[in-house]
C-alpha cells in the first residue's frame, strides 16, 4: 500500500497527488515513470514522475482523467492509498549541455517535461518552454516552468489564452529566430510530438520525445510497448521511453494504441457509474 | 528397511496404474478450473500399493531435488500422509507445484523400475495427493529451524529457483529478503502457468509457508532499477545475492505484420490472463481481445498453455502453428494430449511467412508455407525444409508467438562486471557462482529456457553454495 499524502486539481481534469513511495523517491531521475495498480483487479498504468523528494520520500505523479483508472486515481484525497507503485522504471532523460534547447509539452505531457526542463537548466542550457493546451484552463505548470526557464511561451488551440495555435507554430518562429536551438524535448500527445519532429527535421535538430504506448508490467516483459524504431523493434519502457523522434514510427504506434479503444470505454464507464453512486452516497 | 506393503512383487505388479480425475474436455475448455483434480484417498493408496520399493531407487537419481520418492511412498501406504509431504519437503519445498507442473513423465517416472515392462508408479499425482491432502486439512507446520544466522542473503526474483533458494537458505538460519518486480509472488507460475495447470490459489499457499520460515517478500521492487544490486550489498547489507530473475524477455519472429493490433507475445498474452485476471474483464479492467479464430506459434509449454488459454477465452478455432512435427515438440506430452482433446488444431510441419492485416490495421490472416522433414539438426531434431510453391493462408483475428523468452537485461546492463553470455544470460560455474564474488544464478537466468524443477535444482544447489560462501568468509565483526 502506498498512501497519498496530498493532493491539488491543477485543471478540471488534471490533479497532481503526492504518493508515498521511498525507494522510488530515492533513485528516480527526470524521465522516469512508475507503474501503478491503483487497486485489486485495476490494471497496471504507466505514469511519468513529474518530481520527487527523497527526504520526505514521496512522488509527484501529475494525472489527467481520461479513461478508468485515471479517472480513479484523480479522486483519491489525502490519507487514501493505492495498491501497488513500482519504479523508477525506463532509461533517464539524458541530460546534456546542447548550448540553448527548446521543452516543448502538450497537455498533461507539460507535468512530464518539467523534470527535464528544470534538470536541463541546471545544466547550464538556455532553455525555451513551449506550453501547448487546448484552451486556458488546461494551460498547467506555467508559474513553475517560468522558474526554470529562460523564455515561456503559452499556445491554445482556441486562442483563449496567450497564443492562438499549436506548439509546432511558436517552436518553428524560435527555430528561425536567433535563438541557436540545439536540441528539442517534446512530451504530449503522439500527433504532437509527430509534429513536432517532422517540424524540427529540415533544421538537423535533435529531438528527443517521450513515447507513451501499451503497456503491462512496465519491465521489459511482455512486448506490449514494442516501437519499429530505425526500423527495428524496440521496447518503450527499456529501451526507451525516450526516442529519437526523427527516427520513430508514429503512423503504426497511434494505429496500435488503438487496440482496446471500445474496452477502455467499458472500462471507463464502469469506473464513472461507481464514482458517481459513492459521490452520491457521501452526499446522503 | 522394513517393508511397508504387505504385497509381493508379483501383486503389486496386477494392479493397474490409476487414472486421476479429469474435468472432461468439452466442459474443461469453456472454464479455467483445473483440468486434474489428481487423485482422491482411495485411488492413492492403490496406486501407492504398485511401488516395488527397489533396494536401488532409481527414481529419486532421476528427480532433479532428489526425493526419497520410495520413502514417502511408503508412508502413503501407511496413510500417514502428513508425514509423506514432510518426507517429500526435505528436498522440496513446493510439493503442491511440482506435483502439478513437473514433467514426472521423463524424470521419476521414466526411471521408475515398473515401468520397464508396465506402467510405471503414478509418482507425480502420489505427490500432489499428499501434499494437496496437508492444505485441505490445513496440517501444515513450519520446519523447526535450529541454527541462527546474522548473515542476509538476498534472492531477486519469486519464481520456484528464488523461492526454493530462500527456502533452503531460510531452513539454514539465514536471514532472507525476496525482491520481487511485479505486485504479486511467482514469476512464471504467477504470470505465466494458467489457473487451469497451477491455481493460484495454491501458489499463493505454498508463499505463506514460505513466509512462515521467516523470509521476508518485497513485491514491487525492480532490482537494478528501485536499488541496484551493489546497492543491496554496500547500503542494505546483504552478504550474498541469488539471482532468479528467469527468461521474461519475449522473443519475435521477425517477420512483417507483428505491430499490428491482435498481434501478442505469449508474455503478454498469458500476464494479461494470469497476473492480470483479463479473463475477468470488464470486472477487472486488463482488457484482452480474442478473435473467433486464434493462431499460436510455437510448439514448447508456453505455446500450450497460450493455445488452451485461447480455447478457454472462447476461440472457435484455435490453432498451433508449428514447423517440425508432434514428435519434435518440445512440450510435454501431457500437455499435448489434452490440447488435442480439448480440440486445439494442430497446424504442423507449417511454417508462418507474414502476418496480415485487414487495412485497419487488426490482424486478418497469416500466410504459411508447408515444411518437410530432413536430416538431423544441431538438436538432433529432423531439420524442416521448405516446400517450394506450398504458401497458404489462414485467417486469424488473434496471433499469439510462444517463440521463446531470454533472459531480462536490467541486472545485467546494472551489475559491472557480472559476466553474461549468448542470448543475454548470466553465465556460471558448476556451483552456481558468478564471475562476481557472492553473487550466485541459476533457473532459467543461467539457463536461459528450462523447466520449473531445473529452476529449483539451481536454487537449491544455490543455497548450499551460498552456505559454504558465507561460512568461509570470517563473520563481521561489528
Amino acid at each position: 500500500m502506498y498512501t497519498i499524502v496530498a493532493t491539488a486539481v491543477l485543471a478540471p481534469t488534471i490533479t497532481r497527488l503526492e504518493i508515498t513511495a521511498p525507494f522510488v523517491a530515492k533513485k528516480r531521475k527526470a524521465g522516469n515513470f512508475v507503474m501503478v495498480r491503483v487497486e485489486e483487479g485495476g490494471e497496471r498504468i504507466p505514469l511519468t514522475i513529474a518530481d520527487s523528494n527523497p527526504a520526505t520520500g514521496t512522488i509527484t505523479l501529475i494525472v489527467q482523467a481520461i479513461g478508468g483508472t485515471t479517472k480513479l486515481l484523480c479522486s483519491k484525497r489525502a490519507g487514501e492509498t493505492v495498491l501497488d507503485v513500482v519504479g523508477p522504471l525506463g532509461n533517464p532523460t539524458p541530460i546534456e549541455h546542447h548550448g540553448a534547447v527548446a521543452c516543448v509539452g502538450g497537455g498533461v505531457g507539460t507535468a512530464e517535461l518539467y523534470p527535464i526542463a528544470r534538470a536541463l537548466k541546471e545544466a547550464g542550457n538556455t532553455v525555451h518552454t513551449i506550453i501547448g493546451a487546448r484552451s486556458r484552463d488546461l494551460v498547467i505548470l506555467e508559474e513553475e516552468m517560468r522558474r526554470c526557464s529562460d523564455n515561456v511561451f503559452v499556445t491554445t488551440d482556441d486562442g483563449s489564452y496567450a497564443r492562438k495555435g499549436f506548439v509546432t507554430d511558436q517552436l518553428r518562429d524560435l527555430l528561425d529566430g536567433d535563438t541557436g536551438i540545439k536540441a528539442v524535448y517534446a512530451i504530449g500527445p503522439l500527433p504532437m510530438m509527430k509534429a513536432v519532429s517532422s517540424l524540427t527535421r529540415p533544421y538537423g535538430v535533435l529531438t528527443l520525445v517521450s513515447l507513451n504506448t501499451i503497456m503491462v508490467d512496465g519491465t521489459g516483459m511482455c512486448g506490449g510497448c514494442r516501437v519499429t524504431v530505425r526500423g527495428e523493434m524496440k521496447f518503450a519502457c527499456v529501451d526507451g521511453p525516450e526516442f529519437d523522434g526523427h527516427t520513430v514510427d508514429f503512423d503504426e504506434l497511434m494505429m496500435r494504441n488503438r487496440t482496446y479503444v471500445e474496452m477502455e470505454k467499458i472500462s471507463d464507464e464502469k469506473h464513472v457509474c461507481r464514482l458517481q453512486a459513492a459521490r452520491q452516497e457521501a452526499a446522503s | 528397511m522394513s517393508q511397508a506393503n504387505p504385497l509381493k512383487p508379483s501383486e503389486r505388479m496386477k494392479i493397474a496404474r490409476q487414472g486421476s480425475i479429469e474435468q472432461a474436455p468439452a466442459e474443461r475448455s469453456l472454464n479455467f478450473l483445473e483440468v486434474s483434480f489428481g487423485f482422491d484417498e482411495e485411488r492413492a493408496v492403490i496406486e501407492s500399493a504398485r511401488c516395488l520399493e527397489c533396494k536401488t531407487p532409481y527414481c529419486t537419481d532421476g528427480c532433479p531435488v532428489g526425493i526419497d520418492i520410495r520413502g514417502f511412498i511408503q508412508l502413503v501406504v501407511q496413510k500417514d500422509y502428513l508425514g509423506a509431504v514432510q518426507k517429500i519437503r526435505e528436498a522440496n519445498y513446493l510439493p503442491a507445484i511440482c506435483g502439478r507442473v513437473c514433467p514426472q513423465e521423463s524424470q521419476c517416472e521414466a526411471v521408475c523400475v515398473m515401468g520397464k515392462k508396465l506402467e510405471p508408479v503414478a509418482i507425480g499425482k502420489l505427490e500432489r495427493f499428499v501434499a494437496d491432502y496437508e492444505m485441505k486439512h490445513d496440517l501444515f507446520t513450519p520446519p523447526a529451524i535450529p541454527d541462527t544466522r546474522a548473515e542476509k542473503v538476498a534472492i531477486v526474483g519469486s519464481g520456484p529457483s528464488g523461492l526454493t533458494c530462500a527456502a533452503e537458505l531460510a531452513q539454514r538460519g539465514y536471514r532472507v529478503t525476496v525482491f520481487e518486480a511485479l505486485h504479486a509472488v511467482g514469476g512464471v507460475l504467477r504470470y505465466g502457468i494458467p489457473e487451469f495447470r497451477l491455481p493460484k490459489e495454491i501458489l499463493d499457499l505454498e508463499t505463506e509457508r514460505i513466509k512462515a520460515l521467516g523470509v521476508e517478500i518485497y513485491t514491487n521492487f525492480v532490482v537494478g532499477r528501485t536499488a541496484t544490486i551493489d546497492e543491496l550489498f554496500d547500503e542494505w547489507g546483504f552478504k550474498a545475492i541469488f539471482l532468479g530473475t528467469g527468461a521474461g524477455t519475449p522473443t519475435f519472429l521477425g517477420i512483417p505484420g507483428e505491430s499490428l493490433s491482435g498481434v501478442y507475445s505469449a508474455n503478454e498474452f498469458l500476464t494479461r490472463v494470469n497476473l492480470m485476471g483479463a479473463y475477468k474483464f470488464p470486472r477487472n479492467d486488463t482488457p484482452i481481445r480474442i478473435g473467433r479464430s486464434v493462431g499460436v506459434i510455437g510448439g514448447g509449454n508456453t505455446a500450450m498453455d497460450a493455445v488452451r488459454t485461447a480455447r478457454r477465452l472462447g476461440a472457435e478455432h484455435a490453432y498451433l502453428i508449428y514447423r517440425r512435427s508432434r514428435q519434435e515438440m518440445p512440450a510435454r506430452e501431457e500437455e499435448i494430449h489434452h490440447a488435442e482433446q480439448e480440440g486445439i488444431e494442430f497446424l504442423l510441419l507449417t511454417n508462418p511467412l507474414r502476418i496480415l492485416g485487414d487495412g485497419n490495421n487488426w490482424v486478418s490472416g497469416i500466410e504459411c508455407q508447408r515444411m518437410e522433414l530432413g536430416e538431423p539438426d544441431a538438436s538432433g531434431r529432423r531439420r524442416p525444409m521448405a516446400v517450394k510453391g506450398s504458401e497458404f493462408v489462414v485467417p486469424l483475428e488473434t496471433l499469439i508467438e510462444a517463440i521463446g523468452q531470454k533472459p531480462n537485461p536490467i541486472i545485467q546492463a546494472t551489475t559491472p562486471g557480472l559476466e553474461t553470455g549468448s542470448r543475454g544470460t548470466v553465465v556460471i560455474n558448476e556451483r552456481q557462482g558468478t564471475s562476481r564474488p557472492g553473487i550466485f544464478a541459476g533457473g532459467d537466468l543461467s539457463r536461459g529456457g528450462a523447466t520449473v524443477i531445473l529452476a529449483m535444482k539451481d536454487g537449491k544447489a544455490a543455497a548450499e553454495a551460498i552456505h559454504d560462501y558465507l561460512s568461509s568468509i570470517p563473520p563481521a565483526t561489528s
